[in-house]
């Protein structure tokens, strides 16, 4: 199952400084979107908002048509209605975020457990299974201090997909690693991404992969949406002259 | 007779200062038991999002730590009963001990749950966890275990705080010794063994902890 997003005129203030100025976007469910421009254009800061890890400094946020932070009536949403809509995202971190004093298994079976309510035994199966999907059968009691770059992010992103989301948020999943594991995380999300089980929404410096593996793209700058087109098109046909600027800035740095 | 030390004598009222150093103990090891509790209850109610707790609780942190410990024995010994309360010396003592312990460590650990890197608390919002959850399996587990040097080195300060509770009449250490004095105008040979009693524990106590402590390091580097 997945979720659609639909985003209107949201903006993000930090002080004096306007980090997004007026995003609307509107993602079908099961679309894999990825979110690509350069360092301090929003994008994370967009991912952040959808989590909830930051509030908006104006404008709405709704998932599957339910405003995150209003009820119908326009009133402030109450924290329980929050945190049930935030049961629908999950999210990948650039840099794991894991909890180091849990093993792998346990940093998976946590929110089963806890927040989903499995018994251990369900959760410890639910658990396996998506270690497993990503690789990590033979990991399950390892601390994440015992792992690679490439590993931690598997156990992120096991983690992520245990609460069966409907919608996940990837944040530079790959740049806080080496670059022969950056491969191996990829194929994990193309994979994820063609069962279309859920909304992707990926940022990313990985041009190659927004290019062959999202449905759409979007290229953001000073905290706006400046193109927004399927990604074989944006890639190949830019529209917008700070696009190219960009594309070919990128491309020649690779 | 005038020897300068009567280890025959040294002898003879060592177990009297030994019942009393188990008064002593008692006092330190409940007091601690306290200190420990209160101080993480205090630390956590203090970073609470609702100022109506956090506030107070600051206060009452701030007001503990700023004022002497002798004072608030006096203040504990005098005033409960008129309020009601009648507890014996020593467990007023131990409460006055555990309360203004309670307010050091309360400001340790609030180191300890600072020191916790912020995307811990980000993935814990991202798997939805309740903020119970989120201190109780996530954030305590990593701050307590850095700051128990620091808690160990308030037990060794409290050890060595005891002896204030004979102002509140409570037979410890120091108290039976000046009762021995007072009896054989002799003080040379009780107040020394007190001095040697606290040293031996203190170290003992101090080497207790840095075991702890290294047990802990252990469990740290898993990570």
């Amino acid at each position: 199952m997945s979720a659609s997003v639909r985003l209107t005129n949201l903006h993000k203030r930090y002080g004096e400084l306007e980090v997004l100025r007026g995003i609307d976007l509107e993602i079908p469910a099961g679309q894999t979107v990825s979110v690509i421009g350069p360092s301090g254009s929003g994008k994370s800061t967009l991912l952040r908002l959808l989590m909830t890890l930051e509030r908006p400094s104006a404008g709405g946020i709704e998932i599957d048509g339910e405003s995150m932070w209003t009820l119908s009536d326009g009133k402030p949403a109450p924290a329980a209605h929050v945190r049930r809509v935030r049961g629908k995202i999950g999210m990948v971190f650039q840099h794991f975020n894991l909890f180091p004093h849990m093993t792998a298994l346990g940093n998976v079976i946590e929110a089963p457990r806890r927040v989903a309510g499995l018994s251990q035994q369900d959760a410890v199966e639910r658990g396996r299974e998506y270690l497993e999907m990503v690789g990590l059968g033979d990991k399950l009691e390892a601390y994440p201090g015992q792992l690679s770059g490439g590993q931690k992010q598997r156990v992120g992103i096991a983690r992520a997909l245990a609460m069966r989301p409907e919608i996940m948020l990837f944040d530079e999943v790959t740049s806080a690693l080496d670059p022969e594991l950056v491969g191996g995380i990829l194929q994990i999300m193309r994979d994820l991404s063609a069962k279309r089980t859920m909304t992707m929404i990926i940022v990313t410096h990985q041009m190659k992969f927004a290019e062959r593996c999202s449905d759409r793209t979007l290229f953001f700058d000073a905290g706006r949406i400046v193109e927004d087109a399927d990604s074989a098109t944006l890639f190949a046909h830019p529209r917008q002259e700070r696009t190219r600027q960009f594309l070919q800035a990128v491309i020649e740095a690779e | 007779m005038n020897t300068v030390f009567d280890w025959a004598y040294a002898l003879e009222i060592l177990p009297t200062l030994g019942r009393a150093l188990v008064i002593t103990v008692q006092a330190t090891l409940l007091g601690m038991l306290l200190a420990i509790t209160l101080g993480l209850a205090l630390a956590m109610a203090r970073r609470a999002p609702w100022r109506l707790l956090s506030y107070p609780v600051a206060f009452v942190v701030e007001f503990v730590r700023s004022t002497p410990l002798l004072v608030q024995m006096y203040f504990l010994f005098y005033v409960l009963p008129g309020a009601g309360f009648r507890l014996s010396p020593l467990t007023t003592g131990i409460l006055a001990l555990g309360i203004h312990y309670a307010a050091y460590c309360a400001e340790v650990y609030r180191a300890g749950i600072e020191s916790v890197p912020r995307g811990q608390l980000e993935a814990a919002r991202a798997l939805n966890l309740s903020p119970w959850r989120t201190a109780v399996d996530i954030v305590l587990p990593q701050a307590i275990p850095p700051v128990v040097p620091a808690l160990g080195n308030y037990l060794v300060a409290m050890f060595k705080d005891t002896p204030l509770l004979s102002a509140i009449t409570v037979v410890e250490l120091l108290q039976q010794s000046k009762i021995i004095g007072s009896t054989t105008f002799r003080y040379t040979e009780p107040l020394t063994l007190v001095g040697v009693l606290f040293l031996v524990l203190s170290l003992a106590a101090a080497w207790g902890v840095r075991r702890l402590e290294h047990g802990l390091q252990r469990y740290g580097r898993r990570a």
